[in-house]
């Protein structure tokens, strides 16, 4: 049992939880956002998949691993306005529409690994730099806090950064206004002029590329290469912590954080000897467990009001 | 004229199934006047100010406004050359605070973010200066109807509007908020603004309006000044006909019992106490009126007796018999109707016919059958038979009911809860948002039920129609009996008012006084 505890209670859990905490962080903003312009955020896992493998690819090709981030950007603000495009102008079924990019992202990622490199696993035989890991000056050399804080990927920073950013943007700018309004009450925006559509496309677009950095990390700084299904339900996580943490960005990042220690444990466990797959399942156990303990105190307090 | 800010003239409009929804009308509107813009459900007057705010487009005609020739394409035009629109469906935010929502699409900036400063600076100087008593930083979900109208209006006078079109604002509010409508009306026309008000109560229109424009059938029947015209007028204008607007209605003949509801009480899921030992009794004969500011337990009460509820502690007994253990089946077996508040959601099945909504309470009734299948012809004939008798406007009975106007679709919910012959009708909200005609023509049938020894408990927000056609008034406020008027000719739409704000409350003993009497 020590053995446990120790495994557990070391500098090294705590890094390993900002570590996977990221893409699950980046996929709750992209949540966070989706939702704030009103709509739905279900395509996000599919949109990170395919990220993961535009990132690899774009690292590859240009062999340099920024580049390969801004494509994994760009294609995910695509995928997001082709979302956008399909529930907001053609009118289809944002959960169906949701579950075919989800799946078309499964199938096409392979299908491109395939092409590339002849694989239908992974990219490992592709040269694709990754993203480096960023040591800060002076608190690297502090102890304890040196080694859980400094030595994360730049896009971990990068998206504690954005954490700030988003939260600066959406409550005090006049555009992070607009898209709260029309993602809440379009009508009510569109009686007074503003251009409904506009503000949910922007917010697509912010939506896409956090959700493509939450996927270009996956293969580019959390590992080395594109493996199949290797964002393994990031997406679905984050739409739980973005519900837990009440659409706030620190809500979002507390959240992410548990979601990450879940991760983290389970990561961990697995020096036991303990059946895998049942450690496998703890980030999913804890994600079902969380919201529901989330749901019942959101409805107690509604009954002591 | 000089003097006209706005001119609609000939406009023309025809939906592409047909449908004319104006045809040359044409309206003029002077400035630094209150115009009322009157007329049936479906006379025109929603589309006509579609038409003058670009969210639909016209087949004909012009649009003036100072003089100058407009053609609207968005709503945000007719915003920068100073119309403005308060809808009758508030256009707010819930979520975000007041001054959030004034300011939104126009927000002052500091570098790239809003300058909260002084947005919420300029918003509490214009409510100062109009006299719209708002918190700017309150959030919009916490505040009441009444202040919800005054952001509304705030939103559109910060914006410059010199012309405020209000549709039928006074629909959600009480007499006093209507009251405080009227004075901040009549300040914004001392300071040159010039009012739309949409509205069909005709004594509301009376006691503000300069001038009145009356909309038929997609037409303008013609302008009418306030001054010197009776209600009547305005009526006989609104309809073509005489609307009997005093009900004539013989004195109540009260028999036996036939509901008793005593200490009831209910909680909804979430443990909120939404009715406290409520107690009343309806009589055959008796149109038992029950009124109260939306949300104050009359829809629960109306849901407790006709089985939608769990959760509740308390008696309701229909002659003698329990209804609590009852499935809504058995309840309307007992001879019990109710038209519900929300028609489109409750009242009617929309996507289907006519035909089918009509008999969906009597789906079981042998007489429809044959050999346990329906008999088509037989249910479309008595279907027909409903569409004559209540005067259902629509093709035929197989048209679908989403494409009937509000009043028709009431009407197939009137149709087909009175075609069972209730001993007892709850009627919540029968005509809201209805037409005169409409109107009229379910108060008559309500009065004839009465009139056939039936009892009839009457719940609505409106005042009038609780006034005109109660026999006996009972006033919720929070979830409580406020006030109980055994003879509703005893009191005044003014008192009412007072116990439906919890400004009194009559003591127990006065009511329950009043019940032992009986």
């Amino acid at each position: 049992m020590n053995n446990v505890l120790d495994l557990i209670f070391s500098t090294d859990f705590l890094f390993t939880t900002i570590r996977v905490m990221t893409p699950i962080l980046f996929a709750a903003l992209a949540c966070m956002i989706f939702t704030k312009g009103g709509i739905d955020s279900i395509g996000t896992e599919g949109i990170m998949l395919m990220c993961s493998l535009a990132g690899v690819l774009g690292s590859h090709y240009t062999q340099n691993p920024f580049l390969g981030m801004l494509t994994a950007v760009i294609v995910g603000s695509l995928l997001a306005c082709l979302f956008g495009y399909v529930t907001l102008s053609l009118k289809s079924e944002p959960v169906l529409a949701g579950i075919a990019l989800n799946t078309l992202a499964s199938g096409l990622t392979i299908f491109i690994i395939y092409y590339v490199t002849g694989e239908k696993g992974s990219t490992q035989s592709l040269m694709s730099p990754t993203l480096p890991n960023i040591h800060i000056p002076l608190l690297k050399d502090m102890p304890i806090l040196g080694s859980i804080l400094s030595g994360h990927n730049f896009i971990t920073y990068l998206g504690l950064l954005l954490t700030v950013v988003l939260a600066l943007f959406i409550y005090k700018t006049p555009t992070g206004l607009r898209i709260r309004s029309v993602g809440e009450n379009p009508d009510a925006a569109k009686s007074i002029g503003i251009k409904v559509y506009k503000y949910k496309y922007i917010a697509l677009i912010i939506a896409g590329a956090l959700a493509g950095l939450g996927g270009s990390f996956m293969s580019m700084g959390y590992v080395s290469f594109f493996s199949k299904e290797m964002v393994a339900g990031r997406g679905f996580i984050g739409m739980a912590a973005e519900s837990m943490g009440r659409g706030t960005p620190i809500g979002v990042l507390l959240s992410s954080l548990l979601f990450g220690a879940a991760d983290s444990l389970a990561i961990r466990l697995q020096m036991l000897n303990l059946p895998v797959q049942l450690i496998q399942t703890i980030p999913y156990v804890v994600t079902i467990i969380a919201i529901a303990i989330y749901s019942y105190s959101r409805t107690e307090k509604k009954i002591s009001k | 004229m000089s003097n006209e800010i706005l001119k609609m003239k000939n406009i023309t409009k025809i939906y592409s199934n047909g449908v004319i929804a104006n045809k040359d009308v044409t309206l003029s509107v002077n400035k630094g006047e209150i115009h009322a813009l009157m007329g049936e459900n479906g006379a025109g007057k929603s589309t006509l100010m579609k038409i003058l705010f670009g969210i639909e487009g016209k087949n004909s005609g012009d649009i003036y406004f100072e003089g100058k020739r407009i053609e609207a394409v968005n709503p945000s035009d007719m915003i920068n050359i100073g119309i403005g629109m308060v809808h009758q469906h508030f256009m707010l935010v819930d979520s975000l605070k007041v001054y959030e929502n004034v300011i939104l699409g126009m927000e002052p900036r500091k570098g790239v973010f809003t300058d909260t400063q002084s947005a919420i600076k300029l918003v509490a100087d214009t409510a100062k200066k109009y006299n719209l008593n708002v918190d700017p930083m309150a959030k919009v979900s916490d505040i009441s109807v009444g202040l919800k109208q005054k952001v509304e209006i705030l939103k559109v006078l910060i914006r410059g509007a010199k012309l405020l079109i209000l549709d039928e604002p006074t629909a959600v509010l009480t007499p006093q908020e209507t009251e405080e409508l009227f004075e901040q009306l009549i300040l914004l026309k001392d300071n040159g603004h010039t009012i739309i008000f949409i509205s069909h109560k005709i004594r509301e229109v009376r006691q503000i309006c300069d001038r009145i424009t009356v909309l038929r059938g997609g037409r303008s029947i013609g302008v009418i000044p306030v001054e010197n015209s009776t209600e009547e007028e305005i009526s006989r204008f609104m309809v073509g006909r005489d609307v009997v607007l005093d009900v004539d209605k013989k004195p109540a003949s009260f028999g036996e019992v036939l509901l008793r509801v005593e200490n009831l009480n209910y909680k909804n899921k979430y443990g909120k106490q939404l009715l406290k030992d409520v107690s009343f009794n309806v009589r055959k004969g008796q149109i038992l009126g029950i009124a109260g500011v939306e949300g104050n337990g009359q829809n629960e009460i109306a849901e407790s007796i006709f089985g939608f509820n769990n959760n509740i502690n308390g008696k309701i007994t229909f002659r003698d018999i329990s209804l609590l253990d009852k499935s809504i089946r058995d309840i309307r077996n007992l001879g019990i109707s109710y038209i519900p508040e929300d028609r489109m959601t409750i009242g009617v099945t929309k996507d289907v016919s006519i035909w089918e909504n009509l008999v969906s309470d009597s789906i079981d009734n042998k007489s429809l059958k044959n050999k346990g299948l329906l008999n088509i012809k037989k249910i479309k004939g008595y279907a027909r038979e409903l569409i004559r008798e209540f005067k259902i406007l629509c093709r035929n009975e197989d048209q679908q009911v989403a494409m009937l106007s509000g009043g028709n679709t009431q009407k197939v919910v009137v149709a087909r809860e009175f075609s069972s012959d209730p001993n007892l009708l709850i009627a919540n909200q029968p005509t809201r948002g209805i037409d005169v005609g409409a109107n009229e023509f379910i108060w008559k049938k309500i009065i004839d039920l009465r009139d056939k020894g039936r009892g009839i408990i009457l719940i609505s927000a409106d005042l009038n129609e609780i006034m005109e056609l109660s026999d006996s008034i009972l006033v919720m406020a929070d979830g409580e009996v406020a006030a109980f008027f055994e003879d509703g000719k005893n009191t005044t739409e003014y008192e009412l008012g007072l116990y439906m704000l919890g400004i009194k409350r009559q003591s127990l003993e006065e009511r329950v006084g009043k019940f032992e009497k009986e």
